[in-house]
């Protein structure tokens, strides 16, 4: 170079350093990366273990909402106490009420105890009679209603005990809380020990968990969440049905068609803006529209997912945005080049292309969907629904329904403790919904895997 | 090794194919190309030279109208394909670049088979009615690409799983199965080995007896080799359009000289 250079200060003497040993620099930067990598593994470990002792708790309260205390005893069918007419005919036959039944069995119970030789010392016969669940005679009923043939034999009944007794089964009822609690004795307690030991009273597992509608506070035992994953699965399948032709069109139209102007990037402002929108925000906006103004039915699957719809919009023209734009332009050129139309380019090469993020997105807001309580309570899905909505040819849509997040909400906020366990279940149900939803999108997304 | 074929570089054509009239092409306010006036040859490779971003890849995308996909590019001035006008508000530019086929410079196969790689264009432009037909256009321009060989066993496997010159290839297949009449190709050998580069400059030559073929090169030896024309252009102007010969050995302007000597560029 120039000669400026040379006239600087001579360069320091170069001094040799070994390759085997670490300069003071050298071990800073090492320390450094070192303590990075920690910072990283321990927050990994403190989620995983949070993580853990959630599920540990949802599992260890909820587990029990699938197994029921059941009492099994055979019944005579008293063809003069159902049927006091003698005819046979079905309204005649209904006259006679749940009540009935209930005087029926309550007296079968005491019969059978008595035969089987258990000593029902220290507990009243109406104590007895509290064992059985208000549910089990209705059960009945609908029985000898449905086949009258049955009036006059005698048949093995197997129906829920009552919440206390199944408490007790579970270990959630001791004799210490009963000393305490009006609705159940000690006595009781030890009567019921007896007749576990006979094989009358035996946990069973309950699919009337997963089958069952709802039931009151009075009756815990019976409560289901049916009506609830009829809801979540009909919501679901309308938001999938409503979110995807939407949230693609739109994507489509923005990435590929649309000229890059002010009013675009207005409305992808606004896009990114709404993703951020609370939740419950658009169940106020749910119900001002569908319900105050549209005027369709409250408490319907329908209008939860046309809210859910909204809500996850945004998302999925996100995620598929992100997708599109992840193709590689040389595709898109390829195509042009001979002589591919502007459509055609899109539906023949960029969208399979893009179907796997495009799936991941959609099944990403479609969990979010599943677990949204918020705005579901602002239209009227929290409601007590006692009965499944029709089939969705048949307008079930439109029936009421409640949904499987709004299930563990209201169970969680009822006073009896037998609902914290059923709250519990409903949890692990919904988990379970989700994780067979990501299963479903992992194998989808296998099969479209990104193939250049 | 691979030996070079001599190729032919004599212009033996006469009949213009492509008329380019005072194009200007502006990336919104700044202009890529500046008044090019030039006459392409049908039956002739035609070679574009020049430094990077003198607006040869430009020039050669007017020709098919790919600038159109870039919202801020205008192009003024008209190019005639045939006598008319590609600009013309009555030109549908889907329609042209069945006309005008392209090959780009990284290979850029479909993640389809190899056969639906070269049969897409054929289909969507309606071209067969069967699909013994399809299969047989398949395989001329598989074997115009001199692909067909390498390939007629594996016709269902993925394009993208073949070499990169086999890739190169395959594009050129696809290119040609639409019955092109002028083969657009941009660097096509920049991302190839030699060998391959050596394959594609044969192939080349052999595909200038169906069709006009404008190729746009970096290598200076490429265009030597391939091509019968050479356009050089320098910052956003066509300096020199002539007989490769001429441009090679006794070129009229000074800056051909000099990038051709290799002092600028």
């Amino acid at each position: 170079m120039t000669d400026s250079t040379s006239a600087q200060s001579p360069a320091p003497a170069k001094v040799r350093t070994s390759l085997l040993t670490q300069n003071a620099l050298m071990k800073k930067r090492n320390a450094a990366e070192a303590r990075f990598k920690a910072y990283g593994v321990a927050a990994i470990c403190v989620s995983l273990s949070v993580l853990a002792i959630m599920l540990w708790t949802i599992f260890s309260d909820g587990v029990s909402a699938f197994k029921q205390a059941t009492l099994s005893f055979p019944v005579t069918l008293d063809a003069d106490a159902l049927d006091p007419k003698g005819n046979r005919d079905r309204a005649e036959m209904m006259r006679v009420t749940t009540i009935g039944y209930t005087k029926l069995l309550n007296a079968q119970l005491l019969a059978h105890l008595e035969a089987r030789g258990i000593s029902t010392e220290g507990v009243t016969d109406k104590d007895v009679a509290a064992f059985i669940s208000r549910d089990t005679p209705a059960r009945v009923r609908d029985m000898v209603l449905e086949q009258p043939a049955l009036l006059g034999q005698t048949i093995e009944v197997s129906g829920f005990a009552t919440g206390r007794i199944d408490g007790y089964l579970k270990g959630r009822v001791t004799r210490d809380t009963a000393e305490r609690d009006t609705n159940i004795s000690v006595a009781q307690l030890d009567l019921a020990d007896r007749m576990q030991a006979e094989g009358i009273l035996a946990a069973k597992f309950n699919w009337s968990f997963l089958t069952a509608p709802d039931a009151s506070d009075q009756r815990p035992e019976a409560a289901g969440l049916g009506v609830a994953l009829i809801g979540s699965a009909y919501m679901m399948a309308l938001v999938v049905i409503m979110v995807l032709p939407l949230g693609v069109a739109a994507s489509i139209y923005l990435e590929e068609f649309a000229p890059k102007n002010r009013w675009t990037d207005i409305i992808e402002v606004n896009i990114s803006n709404l993703a951020a929108v609370p939740s419950i925000v658009y169940g106020i906006l749910g119900l001002a529209i569908f319900i105050n103004f549209a005027k369709f039915p409250q408490s319907s699957p329908l209008v939860g997912a046309l809210v859910l719809t909204l809500m996850t919009l945004p998302t999925i023209i996100i995620a598929t945005r992100a997708a599109i734009r992840a193709v590689p332009p040389s595709i898109r050129d390829a195509a042009l080049g001979v002589g591919a139309s502007k459509m055609q380019t899109v539906f023949h090469h960029v969208l399979p292309l893009a179907a796997p993020g495009i799936l991941t997105g959609t099944i990403l807001g479609l969990a979010s969907a599943l677990g949204e309580t918020a705005p579901l309570l602002l239209i009227g899905m929290v409601a007590f629904v006692a009965n499944y909505p029709a089939s969705p040819l048949d307008g079930g849509v439109l029936d009421p329904a409640t949904a499987l997040p709004v299930q563990v909400y209201s169970w969680a906020s009822r006073s009896d403790p037998a609902f914290i366990e059923r709250s519990a279940g409903a949890i692990i149900v919904l988990l379970a919904f989700l994780v067979t939803m990501n299963i479903i999108a992992i194998i989808l997304r296998r099969r479209f895997e990104r193939r250049w | 090794m691979y030996d070079a074929p001599n190729l032919e570089t004599r212009v033996t054509q006469t009949n213009t194919k492509i008329t380019a009239r005072g194009v200007q092409v502006f990336y919104g306010e700044k202009q890529a190309l500046q008044d090019v006036n030039v006459d392409i040859l049908d039956n002739t490779v035609t070679a574009f030279i020049g430094p990077s971003g003198c607006g040869k890849s430009t020039f050669l995308r007017c020709l098919n109208r790919m600038n159109d996909t870039i919202a801020s590019a205008r192009v003024e001035g008209e190019i005639l394909l045939d006598g008319e006008n590609i600009y013309d508000k009555r030109v549908d530019p889907v329609q042209l670049r069945a006309k005008v086929g392209m090959v780009f410079q990284k290979p850029n196969p479909f993640p389809k088979s190899i056969y639906d790689n070269v049969a897409y264009g054929p289909k969507i432009h309606g071209l067969t009615r069967s699909k013994a037909e399809l299969d047989q256009i398949v395989e001329e321009s598989l074997r115009k690409a001199a692909l067909w060989k390498e390939v007629k066993d594996r016709l269902t496997e993925a394009g993208t799983g073949l070499s990169g010159g086999q890739q190169q290839r395959l594009c050129i297949a696809r290119a040609i199965a639409t019955a092109p009449e002028v083969l657009l190709m941009d660097e096509p050998c920049s991302a190839l080995d030699p060998i391959a580069t050596a394959q594609v400059e044969e192939l080349i030559d052999e595909l200038r007896a169906s069709f006009s073929v404008v190729i746009v090169t970096h290598s200076m030896q490429q265009a030597a080799r391939v091509s019968q024309k050479t356009a050089f252009f320098h910052l956003g102007n066509l300096v020199e359009y002539g007989d490769t010969s001429h441009i090679f050995t006794n070129p009229s302007d000074p800056r051909t000289e000099s990038y051709i000597t290799g002092r600028i560029g």
